[in-house]
């Protein structure tokens, strides 16, 4: 919207790195496959069919799911941040999260007090996966309800707290009941996790992911006059309530498949609408929505990297890495500005 | 250049406004009428408490009307839509911007809505539009400046100009002159009159600047406990309605200077 400034190299930049660390990202693994070979199997057949297995079946689909967890955050972050005018809010405010910790809690905490045959048709990942959708609609929906009656956004802020507090208390107590395998079964999907996500999975998640992709891209304009505050929006003819509705369901279609997916990975979604906002200085979102996209991919990308520890066996939690990455970035930027701005 | 056709902008017909609850309506004034003119200047006066805020709030339908009837270029306020109400009538508030992040360019774009796109691309007219108002208010320098770099007079200047950008055949400002000093509420007072005399277009501002006011107001709505009278300044002063404005023992209105004084 400045003059006439698009950030055409800051996204060219942005376009190349990412590029650049897709690559990187195949590259590294437990299996060292040489970098031409990576390169033949993404568009052609390779003489070693383990590592093409490898590639296609594990490595790919990873890497794909890490640029829509980043990007998908990102936005998440953006829209919240911007919805509730408070440069802490992320993807997770509205009890996104804590609702499909719910879900999932349930189905593998609480499949002990329900007996034997029922735990082991709760067993299955697809049920995780649908347990975390529905938690997380479930906590969504209500705070919708609330938000009706409510007009204020800073109360539907804290709405969504208290149902996090909620759904904490609930887990507190089935883990108290819990065996300690369902407990580390839970624990370990509180990690978070990129990998285990089949072309199917993919491709679900995805579909989802675009739809609110779409709908994020419709509310820009809506976005970009709520800068303003709600009554200067109002006097541009924006419909707030829409908005806010449209905003919201964006919010949780992508966060939600997201931690229903990838579990409930921290902190992307708050950090990288400040560190793009260090780069893109403008608050116009039809520039930030593409970039806090970019964004969000290469540094889940580069999360994803560090957390495989080249060289090794072993897989770190993602979510982890990305409190890691992320609270320092958050701290640095405070300290730096001394404030936050949105 | 005082435009002689009495092109009547907004008017409200037995306005009695206020909040409405549950139980019962809270009437904080009524019995409001007045016709505003295309190309005139008007100050809103009135004590703190006395419902300046409501009545502007009322007009610009952020709240509704407890009875009465407003209408802007002869049509009901309630029957405008959202978007058509936008490109009629424009805001200035006291309320403070959600985002301070915003580049000055950025911010009286963000005035252009109404007449953009879906996603908010500016057009050629969109940049004139900007460009000019930018230019009216002379703040065209501080167009890269980012809106928490400017001081309260600029960035007053500025949420003008954003004003002037939507294009409206009226703007009405909430207090446009608190924070300020002396200097520049005169200045952006002047800037407004200028503005009427310049563009044609209507302004309405409510103010606690009655010195000013009497000086610049072609009318001036002047709200008491009793009575909310509109008229030009000098009729009013001949009326003595300023008298009445507030308790003889503090400060006391001088009909010959037009200004009011503390009494000693």
């Amino acid at each position: 919207m400045k003059t006439n400034k698009t950030y055409k190299l800051q996204f060219l930049l942005l376009f190349v790195i990412l590029a650049l660390c897709f690559f990187t990202n195949i590259s590294l693994g437990s299996v060292s496959i040489p970098f031409k070979s990576i390169f033949g199997s993404l568009f052609s057949t390779i003489e070693n069919s383990t590592w093409e297995v490898i590639i296609t079946n594990f490595r790919l689909p990873k890497a794909i799911t890490a640029i829509l967890v980043g990007s998908g955050l990102g936005i998440s972050g953006l829209l919240m941040q911007t919805l509730f005018r408070n440069p802490l809010a992320g993807p997770f405010v509205l009890g996104i999260s804590s609702g499909a910790s719910l879900g999932v809690a349930l189905v593998i905490l609480g499949s002990g007090l329900f007996g034997g045959a029922f735990a082991i048709a709760l067993a299955s990942k697809w049920s995780i996966v649908i347990a975390a959708s529905l938690g997380s609609f479930l906590v969504l929906m209500s705070v919708l309800a609330v938000s009706h009656r409510v007009r204020d956004t800073m109360a539907i802020l804290i709405i969504g707290l208290m149902f996090g507090s909620i759904t904490a208390a609930v887990v507190s107590v089935l883990s108290y009941f819990s065996s300690a395998e369902q407990l580390q079964q839970y624990i370990f999907w509180g990690f978070g996790s990129l990998s285990n996500l089949s072309w199917n999975e993919l491709l679900i998640f995805s579909g989802i992911y675009f739809v609110g992709l779409i709908l994020s891209i419709a509310s820009i304009k809506g976005l970009n006059s709520l800068l303003l505050g709600d009554n200067y929006a109002k006097s541009l003819g924006i419909n707030l309530k829409k908005n806010r509705f449209i905003i919201i369901i964006a919010t949780s279609l992508i966060a939600g498949t997201i931690t229903a997916f990838a579990g409930p990975i921290a902190f992307i979604g708050l950090a990288i609408p400040h560190l793009t906002r260090q780069i893109f200085t403008t608050s116009n979102h039809k520039i930030l929505l593409p970039a806090v996209c970019l964004f969000g991919a290469i540094v889940m990308l580069i999360c994803d990297s560090v957390a495989q520890l080249p060289g090794s066996d072993y897989i770190l939690p993602i979510n982890a890495i990305t409190a890691l990455v992320g609270a320092p970035v958050v701290i640095w930027l405070l300290v730096r500005q001394r404030k936050m701005m949105f | 250049m005082k435009t002689e056709s009495k092109h009547i902008i907004l008017k409200a017909e037995q306005l009695s406004i206020g909040y409405k609850t549950k139980k019962k309506d809270m009437v904080i004034s009524s019995d409001i009428n007045f016709d505003l003119e295309k190309g005139q200047l008007i100050g809103l006066v009135g004590e703190n408490g006395i419902g300046k805020s409501t009545l502007l709030r009322t007009l610009i339908k952020v709240q509704p009307e407890l009875s009465g009837n407003i209408s802007l270029n002869n049509q009901n306020l309630k029957q405008i839509s959202a978007h058509h109400l936008a490109t009629q009538l424009s805001i200035v508030l006291t309320e403070q911007l959600t985002s301070k992040n915003l580049s000055v360019f950025e911010l009286v774009a963000l005035g252009r809505h109404p007449y953009t796109n879906w996603i908010g691309n500016l057009t050629e007219i969109d940049f004139e539009k900007i460009n000019q108002a930018l230019e009216l208010v002379g703040v065209s320098d501080l167009k890269e400046k980012k809106c928490f770099e400017l001081s309260d007079g600029q960035l007053q200047k500025v949420m003008i100009a954003r004003a002037l950008a939507q294009d409206t055949d009226i703007i009405v400002l909430d207090e446009p002159t608190t924070h300020l000093d002396m200097y520049h509420k005169a200045y952006i007072l002047k800037l407004l009159k200028r503005l009427t005399q310049d563009t044609g277009k209507t302004i309405l501002f409510s103010s606690h600047e009655i010195n000013l006011a009497i000086q610049l107001c072609d009318t001036m709505i002047v709200m008491t406990k009793e009575v909310t009278v509109t008229d030009q300044p000098c009729h009013l002063i001949e009326k003595g309605v300023f008298n009445s404005l507030f308790p003889k023992d503090m400060i006391a209105f001088d009909s010959k200077t037009g200004s009011f004084r503390v009494t000693k």
